[in-house]
């Protein structure tokens, strides 16, 4: 199933190899695949090495753009240069969910077509990030294929508007050919190239819209200069050396049904390899012990030694029943969703916190390679 | 379907009033949306629920799994007390709503099958951004104007696409208006004369980059809709009317999330540039507040097997402390919209009986 990328990660090691202290044998695809398969954990280079493009998918609210930002930043910690890319729209309307992306790193840029450096340093790699829209890609493609005469046509007569936003599927068919060429330049090891890229996808019911774009316009339409980059498109997207879909999720009963759903649509109709599932929010367990009534819980403290007063009590059992609720729920959602779902389960904590920032970003890159230490592939 | 004779028919079309949900992705709208119809059922109105996209479970809990754009009457459960008004539940089907107008508009029969059967207005009409907004206020200018109800409830899609439903009437009106329509519409208005050299250049170059079909087939779609216009731009004017009508108000729906919250202030202020309002917020999964624990007692706690105990109050009142930050913000941008917290309940909201556990937070 796993073929070596032809240059990609392991080739950008090399390159990278002053910063990450080389183990033996870990350069080796091999040796992932073997992990891959027998369920021994894999550690983030391996994990990042199955694909050079990711794409995040998961219904909306659950955590994809933060998870994005989270990948991303755990590449960077092996030294790798990953890219994140966002929907930008060409109405540039406010785009909270780039600005969210920029927040997680404690940066306050809105993103733009243009790449913004979200980490770099000496002992890290590089994690940019990027909004891109169709009608700036569609210029680059065909400046890049030799169309400028026909790319100044579409501006001034006006055509460009209406090819990239009004004919069916186009505008999200031209982001995926821009993806294609950023997953090509990677492979390519192309020296700006990304290392990995980190899609953050619209919306669960959208994505699937979405990825199917370019096959639609290609059963759709004949000719003209897009069908040959739709053609290419498809062709990255069901192969799995280049591309793989991450799937998120929290523990909660809607958002795990429909991705349950969306990753058998993804199967069948886009056909794309899913990569893992991530289960995002997942309370961290605390094993707390049984009180029925503050009263109860009021004896119990004092012969701990903690004088407790009935209110203080009632706030410590009340506050302890909703999180055991929360915990259980969670818990019948996870063990729902590894008996329908049978991909490598990935978890991140619940932050309690309002608002993510780069603590919280640590925090989850710490967890996600935690998680990703402890990978535990299915067989079917 | 109504319970009232023609005259209350006459008087509630009036008086009915409707209410629009809006909010980013994930933040529990449609819930929000169905809770308020419950509620307005428990009050004695003929309430009704316009879905989008409603989770499975709710969409079974309403009864309206699979059963397109008729509204469904649902029933009191057995564990509540009966309504004294009556919900009803409607899962939109924008592409029938969009066939149902074709037919209604075409001048002929052969008309509105042409259209019906060309591959672009299939496209057209499932796919181009807004045609789902634009038939969710179609569905809500159809239900007001029966006069079955007295309260109607709209749940949008998510954030960014909520701005295209407030847009959504105007957004048509802006397709016939688009520059590509009215050139390739012109041939066929001034007879068969060549087309101007500029439109020609321009269809070339699209059908360079886009393909020739596409253009075949979006000129054959446009040339088919002619005549069609006038009627869907007068309803267009209408649903827009009835947006900003007295009876229509604005319900943003959100998470106290730093995020969500910046999404729905945005709503707020896009709302308010189109001259609406919000004039409710609806919080959804807050934490409860809990009282402290004394800095002795948590002391002499830290160490002993009820620590646990300690740290899950101190992690939810740490969340909800944050919660309030968020929640201040609401009420400095939004200092006349009321606010509404619905707690984290124990169960997720998919069904009646959770529905009715949520309705008593959302008024006052």
């Amino acid at each position: 199933m796993l073929r070596p990328p032809a240059g990609g990660v392991i080739a950008r090691r090399q390159r990278t190899r002053r910063v990450v202290q080389p183990r033996p044998g870990r350069a080796i695809l091999r040796l992932s695949h073997d992990r891959l398969s027998t369920g021994a954990g894999l550690d983030p280079l391996n994990f990042f090495s199955q694909a050079r493009a990711f794409i995040v998918i998961g219904k909306g609210g659950v955590g994809k753009t933060t998870l994005s930002g989270v990948i991303a930043n755990l590449a960077a910690r092996q030294g790798l240069r990953a890219l994140v890319v966002q929907l930008g729209a060409p109405d540039a309307r406010l785009q909270p969910e780039t600005a969210c992306l920029a927040r997680l790193f404690g940066r306050s840029e809105v993103l733009d077509y243009e790449a913004l450096v979200l980490v770099t340093g000496p002992e890290r790699g590089v994690v940019t990030a990027r909004a891109l829209r169709p009608d700036i890609a569609l210029m680059e493609y065909l400046h890049l294929h030799g169309m400028r005469r026909l790319s100044r046509r579409l501006v001034t007569s006006g055509a460009l508007d209406v090819v990239a936003t009004a004919v069916p599927g186009m505008p999200d068919m031209l982001v995926l050919g821009k993806l294609k060429q950023l997953e090509k330049a990677a492979a390519a090891g192309l020296p700006d190239a990304p290392d990995i890229i980190v899609l953050d996808a619209p919306a669960a019911g959208h994505a699937i819209r979405f990825l199917q774009s370019p096959r639609g316009l290609l059963d759709a339409a004949g000719g003209g200069a897009v069908h040959a980059q739709a053609e290419e498109v498809v062709q990255m997207l069901t192969d799995p050396a280049r591309c793989q879909v991450i799937l998120v999720t929290t523990p909660d009963e809607t958002p795990v049904s429909e991705t349950v759903e969306t990753a058998q649509l993804l199967e069948d109709k886009v056909g794309v390899k899913l990569c893992a599932v991530v289960v995002n929010g997942r309370l961290p367990v605390l094993s707390l012990p049984l009180a029925s009534s503050p009263a109860e819980l009021c004896e119990v403290a004092l012969a701990a030694g903690a004088l407790l007063s009935e209110e203080e009590a009632e706030s410590l059992v009340v506050a302890g029943q909703l999180r055991r609720q929360r915990q259980e729920a969670q818990e019948a959602q996870v063990a729902r969703l590894t008996s329908e779902l049978p991909l490598p389960q990935l978890e991140l904590p619940f932050c309690f916190s309002a608002e993510l920032g780069p603590e919280q970003l640590e925090v989850l890159t710490d967890a996600l390679e935690q998680a990703i230490a402890g990978w535990a592939p299915v067989v079917p | 379907m109504g319970s009232g004779g023609p005259m209350s028919q006459a008087a509630q079309v009036v008086t009915a009033e409707v209410v629009v949900c809006v909010g980013p992705g994930g933040v529990g709208k449609t819930t929000t949306a169905a809770a308020l119809a419950l509620r307005g059922a428990r009050a004695g109105k003929r309430a009704c629920v316009v879905t989008i996209d409603p989770a499975r479970r709710l969409a079974d809990a309403l009864g309206i799994s699979g059963v397109g754009n008729e509204p469904h009457l649902v029933g009191t459960p057995a564990d509540q007390d009966p309504w004294p008004g009556q919900l009803w539940a409607v899962m939109l089907d924008a592409q029938g709503t969009f066939d149902y107008l074709v037919n209604r508009y075409a001048t002929s029969p052969a008309q509105a099958g042409a259209i019906l059967a060309n591959p672009v207005y299939r496209n057209i009409s499932a796919a181009l951004s807004g045609t789902q907004e634009y038939m969710a206020i179609e569905k809500l200018y159809e239900l007001t104007e029966s006069g079955d109800f007295d309260l109607i409830v709209v749940d949008t899609p998510p954030a960014q696409h909520a701005l295209d439903f407030m847009e959504a009437p105007k957004h048509l009106a802006r397709l016939f208006d688009n520059r590509v329509f009215r050139l390739v519409m012109a041939p066929t208005r001034v007879g068969l004369r060549a087309l101007e050299i500029g439109t020609q250049l321009m269809l070339r170059t699209i059908s360079k980059v886009a393909g020739g079909q596409v253009v075949a087939d979006t000129v054959q779609f446009f040339t088919q809709f002619e005549g069609m216009e006038e009627g869907f731009r007068a309803r267009a004017a209408r649903a827009d009317e009835l947006l900003h009508s007295q009876r229509t108000s604005f319900a943003l729906v959100c998470s106290p999330r730093r995020d969500t919250i910046d999404e729905a202030l945005y709503l707020a202020s896009q709302l308010s540039l189109v001259g609406l309002q919000a004039s409710t917020v609806v919080v959804n999964r807050c934490y409860p507040r809990y009282r402290p624990v004394s800095r002795a007692a948590a002391a002499a706690l830290a160490g002993t097997n009820l620590a646990p105990l300690l740290d899950n109050l101190e992690e939810l009142r740490t969340a909800g402390a944050e919660e309030d930050e968020q929640l201040a913000r609401v009420t400095a941008a939004l200092p006349h919209a009321s606010v509404r917290r619905v707690p984290f309940l124990a169960r997720e909201v998919c069904d009646l009986g959770a529905l009715g556990e949520v309705a008593p937070y959302l008024g006052a």
